[in-house]
């Protein structure tokens, strides 16, 4: 058993129970941070700040919020919007987080890409990242159902009717997952508790994982430089601050971190008040109707992407490649052949892939929220059939790049 | 080293702006039809050429014209004949009172629609009288005089006892121009109107039998029961509202719904109204907004104060 002694002050008394000077050494103060990063290296904390915002506001809604098909749409609209105080506020923080969080998410993915934050040894922070993204869009799409507006039901009836896969007419799994024939009750409910219980638990599960990944292969760095952590972090202690090439967590890199953060609330809060309309679509201000279907039926703007490469085909077809963009990224360090782990910009071939898949996304994107005719439907299935083909040379075209 | 951030921040924000505008403007100028204003003008109706005499008018509205046998002037003492229930069995929709609708509704529009009902309310699809399918609204065939002239003055008579636009309230607006059709119930509004508070259960729910039997005569007229607008503020943008009042046609080819010939200012209550309904925090929206921008602002000037300090030593 461990030797207690008479405490000298609180600190003190709490260090011999929970080593909280170790723990604050290993945490921050002593967790080291390449210095030559760049302000896309606070995502991740913007990322942490977003779920805490959306965590904390999840929590007042859920206090008014009745997950039933007669009432929600009143608990929402009437109770949270009108009767409560700040309810409005809570929403609409709510509603604007969980669209924005996705852009930093794919910021934060795409900073990753660029600068090969995925290879050598870093292959669980790409992983566990990208379940992040998997539970992060079933988070969303829950919680799109639970206003039990035009474009819950309607998306929750698109969506879930996926799980037939095509031909195969697996009727009686979608039926499961339902709960009834069509989006009802049992459904909102089970929508209900995904949406704020299991899968934030598992997201929380998911950001432990995340960050402990971090930990040993330690952060990348903008040269893709190979930083030797232990010597650089004893010359920091040595008092070399400016020649070392590593800082402390906290405060070096959390006062970085920090600045970012707050021209990032700045934009937050400016659409959270003022430009609101593209996270909390005005079709979902119309209550669920089964027998009244939207005239435009398209889901949110981050998965409009995946959306578009299911739509040009035929249902089958469709199907499999919606099927490969949903796994494909997570292969990403094992499909990229190269050795360098350096930014895309002094790769080559890769380089321009970068650059190809950003934009055919982007396509892909916007044409997912277009109606599918005429030349939109087109230009869909060009992108589409690119974005297979950039994924399917990716193994080629980096086996050949040279050592640097 | 050169400082790449501004070139990375240019790129991450031209890439966001770019999708931005994929998503929202442009996708929704190609998905939706684009309906220009009319400005609420009427310009399809004829011009009104006669100056109108409020006494004539008078004479008019409640002698040879008849109106009162069906419309209720409350506001001079002349109650409607039946309740709202029954008027709707009998006419499909409950007869507008006509107290205060001088204000609400366009000249040209009134004028039009005492000679041809169905001409002036866009509903010729659904009411066409060589087909046999009378408007419940029965046109006026004239007085014996100048019929242009008789018309006139029973307008002049109705703006004669209206209250002042600007006495108009959006409530005011909004129940005369849609409430007999629309309800609104997070403004606690019915068909038949505003729910009283009752003390007893029974009461509360033989007032709801009345408008579920009013409803049943609405959507036997309508073809299907008018939506509840509590929400539409938000559902709709200004923009459609607006074009869709002025001419429901325009936006939705062959819809039951009239044109209720509200003028630009009637409209502009009634938006106000709907706004009222569906987005009754906006006012502290901005208050809030703009005070929480101060403080975000000076937070970032703080954190940006507070990374300067700590990396003097650092570089």
């Amino acid at each position: 058993m461990a030797h207690f002694t008479k405490a000298t002050s609180v600190k003190d008394w709490l260090n011999q129970r929970l080593a909280i000077e170790k723990v604050e050494k290993v945490m921050a103060s002593e967790y080291w941070i390449p210095k030559n990063i760049n302000f896309l290296w606070a995502m991740g904390m913007i990322l942490a700040i977003t779920f805490a915002l959306l965590l904390v506001s999840g929590i007042f809604l859920l206090m008014y919020y009745q997950p039933h098909v007669d009432t929600a749409f009143y608990s929402v609209n009437f109770t949270i919007m009108r009767e409560v105080g700040f309810g409005w506020l809570w929403r609409h923080v709510h509603g604007v987080a969980a669209s924005v969080v996705f852009l930093i998410i794919y910021i934060h993915m795409f900073t990753g890409i660029y600068y090969g934050s995925y290879k050598k040894g870093r292959e669980m922070i790409w992983i566990s990242g990208m379940l992040l993204f998997v539970t992060f869009s079933a988070e969303a799409f829950s919680g799109y159902m639970l206003p039990w507006g035009q474009m819950s039901y309607w998306a929750g009836m698109v969506i879930t009717n996926i799980f037939s896969l095509g031909g195969l007419h697996v009727d009686g799994l979608v039926e499961w997952i339902r709960g009834d024939y069509v989006p009802a009750q049992a459904f909102l409910n089970r929508f209900f508790m995904l949406h704020v219980l299991l899968l934030p638990l598992a997201i929380m599960g998911l950001i432990g994982l995340h960050f402990a990944a971090l930990r040993i292969p330690h952060v990348n760095n903008q040269d893709g430089e190979e930083v030797d952590f232990d010597v650089e972090a004893k010359k920091y202690l040595d008092g070399d601050k400016a020649g070392s090439k590593v800082i402390r967590f906290a405060n070096d890199f959390m006062s970085k971190d920090m600045m970012v953060v707050g021209v990032y609330l700045i934009f937050f809060f400016y659409l959270v008040f003022f430009h609101y309309e593209f996270a909390l679509d005005p079709v979902n201000f119309d209550p669920a109707d089964g027998l009244k279907t939207p005239a435009h039926i398209y889901p949110e703007w981050y998965f409009l992407w995946s959306y578009e490469i299911l739509r040009p085909f035929s249902v089958n077809i469709g199907l499999i490649a919606f099927g490969f963009a949903q796994v494909i990224f997570m292969l990403l360090p094992w499909l990229d052949r190269s050795p360098n782990t350096i930014p895309a910009s002094r790769r080559g071939l890769f380089n321009i892939w970068f650059w190809l898949l950003l934009i055919d996304m982007i396509v892909l994107t916007a044409m997912g929220k277009l109606p599918p005719a005429g030349i939109f439907s087109t230009i869909g299935l060009v992108a589409a059939l690119a974005f297979i083909a950039l994924w399917v040379v990716l193994p080629f075209i980096t086996k050949n790049e040279k050592k640097v | 080293m050169k400082n790449k951030e501004p070139l990375i921040l240019v790129v991450v924000v031209a890439f966001t702006l770019l999708t931005y505008w994929l998503v929202e403007p442009f996708a929704h100028s190609q998905m939706h039809k684009h309906v220009e204003s009319e400005h609420f003008e009427y310009k399809d109706l004829p011009a009104v050429t006669k100056t109108g005499n409020a006494a004539n008018g008078k004479a008019l509205v409640t002698g040879a014209a008849a109106c009162t046998g069906c419309h209720s002037i409350n506001k001079e003492s002349m109650p409607a004949g039946m309740d709202a229930v029954m008027a709707a069995q009998s006419y499909g929709v409950n007869p507008p009172d006509l107290s205060n609708v001088g204000a609400i509704f366009d000249t040209r529009f009134l004028s039009d629609l005492i000679k041809n009902p169905a001409h002036a309310l866009k509903v010729e699809h659904k009411f066409d009288a060589a087909k046999g399918k009378m408007h419940p609204m029965v046109a006026f065939y004239g007085a014996g005089g100048d019929i242009d002239q008789e018309v006139a003055d029973m307008v002049a008579y109705l703006q004669s006892i209206a209250v002042k636009p600007e006495n108009l309230t959006p409530k005011m607006a909004f129940e005369n121009a849609c409430g007999r059709c629309h309800a609104m119930s997070y403004e606690n509004w019915t068909q038949i109107g505003e729910k009283p508070s009752f003390k007893h259960k029974k009461d509360s729910l033989a007032f709801d039998i009345k408008v579920l039997e009013y409803q049943d005569s609405l959507k036997a007229y309508m073809g299907k029961l008018p939506p509840d607008l509590s929400m539409y503020y938000r559902s709709r943008s200004t923009h459609f509202l607006e074009t869709f009042i002025e001419n429901p046609q325009s936006q939705l080819e062959g819809t039951a719904m009239p044109r209720v010939g509200v003028t630009a200012h009637a409209a502009e209550k009634v938006i106000e109204h709907m706004a009222d309904s569906a987005d009754t925090k906006r006012h502290e929206r901005e208050e809030v907004g703009t005070n929480v921008m101060w403080y975000t602002l000076i937070f970032a000037i703080f954190a940006f104060l507070w990374k300067r300090s700590v990396w003097r030593d650092l570089h």
